[in-house]
């Protein structure tokens, strides 16, 4: 695998932008330039900045350069039949460990195994300053300081321009089963939660027009023993739907309204909401085609205890992410200020302004 | 702060805060204030000014608000059990104990969540759903005192967070108030939320970011079944390999912990747990899943072990025995506490890898100091808590104890690992931050503090060292080895 490291170059653009006080656009893969509202100012390639630089599998820890590729990563560590648990969305083949870590999406084993930022350790990142600054480390149990590497996760890139990631992995299940199911959404998303209150080996559940699918991982006799015990019948060609689902390639994911990401309580009944919608993550995000106005289907959404993003397609010059209350947003806008003070981290991708 | 002005001022303070709390709940007679002196590491003493006992987010409110007024430092306080002075009072600040919010406001089934108040101990969550067969995994030893709020703001971990994750894996929701008086929800009843992960950034920022007023937290099916092997070994390397062994094989303990030969003595003249005395290291490592998987698991992980040379393995056939096997590990601080007449609680954590060379670092500057020293260690995630015995009334000991465990700080340090697993900075290992990280990084860390308290009058001089501080730690450290004068407080 290629190992290059570029952190002097990158770190010597960076304080040279901050001199001079112009924008930087970080780029990984550019798989998900999609995502985000519209990012501005000059390219700063990431992806010249790769390769593993520790992974010892005993250890449950393995660093990584930010411009990696995520399916070389994937790669790694199923050959010492580990994984990254969050099951990580790549949205193409050129995704970067650090446009994953930035973006914060994870796939539908998330609510059973966490998400990215559970399984974070300690990153290495250049701030608005230009300055490298490491945090957390290679160890599962850190709390010296504060948790600045998780803070990365989902920021987008306009915290810092992340340099090297630690992750904790965890061993690849031994056996994997899908069980399908017809029924009603309210039924669905009732027994979804049912069984995740039960000690079952649950690593996915979804559901799409009348069928539930719920997908067990872990020894050959945990899963036989749950399989048996919820029913169904066995998918037996599940792997490439998983995936498909994960990287949003289904037929489903092909539509032409605006793509709407809802965040929300796992048990939240079906919502009351115009257009098409996919239920992953064991009820807790929901994926809804609509061209409903924004504001009152985020209304919705927070009544029931939710946020919403547009996630892809309709007006990308406007709020994308769910808009900030008042005094979240001035503590937001205070933590970018102290990451970076002068606003050349891809600014306005995630809030307009800065 | 001159005595005379320092008695206006707080006379001031004390009528303003009776104005926002019942009389008994501002608290300003020496003796009231005596039991709030200090928190689990007793070494370090200082007398609140005053201490107020709030019970709702309102009075929070208004006491911060009342305090950014005018200028005076709050400390935050849940049970008062951290382990590294994270709630040692200000001389000239007002001491918020969180007792009063011992509520558990509801318990949301189907969403498998409880909205708590920060005072609620830990244990009591548990106990509270198990008719539901549902648990709070993050399970510290000090579980039965500690609260919820205090958990947060240390990022406790426990002895099942290998496989279920410390604090921070395990909550979804805080209600803070803010020094400046403002309230604000971070994180959500949904599985994340938008903008920045300050739900991470909140947990284990030891009290210096805002008052936790409210935490909603994750639950998770109670394992059908759960039980214990109990391992020994004659070489405490031996033991390490074999832990590296079991987690390369592709297995999870839900516990994995290992304790060496003093601290097996200390914990089987204690509660007779049937530890073997002879032992160089034991090891427990509990499985847990459904009744097949955990039969499975167990016959794996005694191949493993016995192939990497255990002594002597014993798998425990009942729940009383489970008990009693764990019984031991449980009470180890105890125990040692009854060898000797004080002892000191090193938190640290190195990559697994390192343990045997660690220990060996650990023994020979044991010896250097002359104190004896009996390590407990969460194995499966390599958080080591040597524990130093000394006797306080002699003089200088404790000084000696305190350069010890900075050694062996500084150790871990030098292994790849950290200060602290999971009882936090506090006041207790500000000089090592100076060695664990770099200015720039330091200087990161106040700026973030700067965003959520602009004035540093939450838990002031805490966690994070002033750069001049460290400069002179710095110094100091290259030429000498020692800081001098290590009783002076520097904030
Ligand atoms: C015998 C023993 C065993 C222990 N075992 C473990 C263990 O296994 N794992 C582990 O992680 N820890 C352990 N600890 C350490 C300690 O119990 C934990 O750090 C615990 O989380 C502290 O909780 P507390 O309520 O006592 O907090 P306190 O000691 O009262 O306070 C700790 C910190 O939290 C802040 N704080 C408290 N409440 C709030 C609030 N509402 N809002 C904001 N800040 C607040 C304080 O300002 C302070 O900085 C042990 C301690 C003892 C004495």
């Amino acid at each position: 695998m290629t190992s290059s490291d570029i952190s002097v170059e990158l770190i010597s653009t960076v304080a040279d932008a901050f001199e001079r006080g112009t924008a930087l656009e970080i780029q990984g893969g550019g798989t998900k330039q999609f995502y985000g509202r519209r990012p501005a100012g000059s390219l700063l390639r990431v992806k010249g900045h790769q390769g593993i630089v520790n992974y010892e599998p005993t250890e449950l820890v393995v660093s990584v350069r930010s411009g990696t590729r995520l399916s070389e990563l994937q790669q790694i560590l199923a050959e010492a039949q580990q994984m990254l648990g969050f099951e990580a969305p790549a949205f193409g083949a050129d995704a970067t460990v650090g446009g994953m870590v930035a973006c914060g999406f994870s796939g539908p084993a998330r609510p059973y195994r966490g998400a990215v930022r559970d399984a974070v350790l300690g990153v290495k990142i250049i701030n608005g300053r230009g300055q490298q600054l490491r945090f957390g480390g290679e160890v599962i149990k850190n709390v010296a300081g504060y948790d600045a590497s998780r803070l990365m996760v989902g920021a987008m890139g306009t915290l810092g321009v992340v340099l090297q990631v630690s992750f904790k992995v965890l061993p690849a299940p031994e056996v994997t089963m899908t069980r399908t199911f017809e029924m009603s959404e309210l039924l669905a998303l009732e027994q979804m939660n049912i069984w995740a209150g039960r000690p079952l080996p649950l690593s996915a559940c979804a559901f799409y027009a009348d069928r539930l699918s719920v997908r067990l991982c872990g020894s050959g006799d945990a899963v036989l023993a749950a399989g048996r015990e919820i029913g169904g019948d066995e998918e037996r060609d599940a792997i490439t739907w998983w995936a498909s689902l994960r990287e949003q390639g289904l037929p489903f994911f092909s539509q032409e309204e605006p793509l709407w990401r809802l965040s929300v309580p796992p048990a939240t009944g079906p919502m009351n909401l115009p257009g098409d919608c996919l239920i992953d993550w064991g009820g807790a995000q929901r994926w809804l085609f609509c061209e409903h106005s924004a504001d009152a289907l985020r209304q919705v959404v927070r009544d029931a205890g939710g946020h919403a993003t547009l996630f892809r397609g309709g007006n990308r010059d406007s709020e994308i992410f769910e808009p900030l209350q008042s005094v979240q947003w001035r503590l937001q806008r205070e933590l970018k200020r102290a990451f970076d003070p002068r606003s050349i981290l891809n600014p306005g991708r995630m809030v307009e302004g800065w | 702060m001159l005595q005379a002005e320092s008695r206006r001022v707080r006379g001031a303070l004390i009528a303003k805060l009776r104005d926002i709390l019942p009389r008994q709940f501002v608290l300003t007679e020496t003796e009231q204030l005596r039991p709030y002196e200090c928190d689990g590491l007793t070494a370090y003493r200082q007398l609140p000014w005053i201490v107020v006992l709030p019970s709702n987010s309102e009075e929070v409110e208004k006491i911060l608000a009342l305090c950014t007024a005018r200028g005076v430092p709050v400390v935050a306080r849940g049970a008062g059990t951290g382990l590294s002075g994270g709630a040692l009072p200000h001389p000239h600040g007002v001491l918020l104990s969180m007792t009063r919010f011992d509520r558990i406001l509801s318990v949301d089934r189907a969403n498998r969540t409880a909205c708590v108040q920060p005072g609620v101990r830990n244990i009591a969550i548990s106990e509270e759903v198990e008719g539901m067969g549902l648990y709070y995994a993050p399970d510290p030893s000090s579980q039965i005192a500690c609260s919820i709020g205090g958990n947060v703001a240390e990022n406790s971990g426990g002895v099942h967070c290998l496989k279920y994750g410390l604090t921070v894996h395990n909550i979804l929701k805080l209600e803070v108030v803010l020094m400046s008086g403002e309230s604000v929800t971070i994180g959500a009843d949904a599985l994340d939320m938008p903008g920045y992960d300050l739900l991470a950034l909140m947990t284990g920022s030891e009290g210096m970011l805002g008052v936790v007023t409210e935490v909603t937290v994750r639950l998770l099916p109670k394992p059908a079944v759960a039980r214990v092997i109990l391992a020994a070994f004659d070489d405490l390397a031996v033991a390490g390999n074999a832990v590296a062994a079991i987690i390369g094989a592709g297995i999870i303990p839900a516990g994995l912990e290992m304790m060496d030969n003093p601290a097996i003595l200390a914990v089987e003249d204690f509660v007779h747990a049937g530890y073997p005395r002879d032992a160089a290291a034991l090891l427990l490592c509990e499985l847990d899943g459904t009744e097949s998987e955990v039969e499975a698991g167990i016959r794996e992980v005694t191949r493993i072990l016995e192939l990497q040379g255990a002594t002597e393995i014993r798998v425990a056939t009942d729940e009383a025995e489970r008990q009693r096997f764990w019984s031991g590990r449980k009470n180890a601080f105890p125990a040692v506490g009854r060898i000797s007449p004080d002892y000191y609680c090193i938190d640290g954590t190195i990559p697994k890898k390192r343990l045997g060379e660690v220990l060996t670092g650990i023994s020979k500057l044991s010896n250097e100091y002359d104190l004896r020293v009996a390590n407990v260690f969460h194995a499966g995630d390599g958080n080591l808590h040597p524990l130093i015995l000394y006797d306080g009334s002699q003089a200088g000991a404790f000084e000696r104890t305190e350069a010890l465990g900075g050694k062996i700080l500084e150790l871990c340090i030098a292994v790849g690992g950290t200060i602290t697993g999971e009882h936090g900075v506090g006041v207790e290992k500000l000089n090592q931050m100076c060695i664990q990280f770099e200015m720039p990084e330091l200087d990161q860390f106040h700026a973030i503090k700067k965003a959520f308290d602009p004035a540093a009058l939450l838990n002031p001089g805490k966690a994070v060292p002033t750069l001049s501080r460290c400069a002179e730690f710095n110094a100091m450290h290259v030429h000498k080895g020692r800081l001098p004068f290590p009783e002076l407080p520097r904030f």
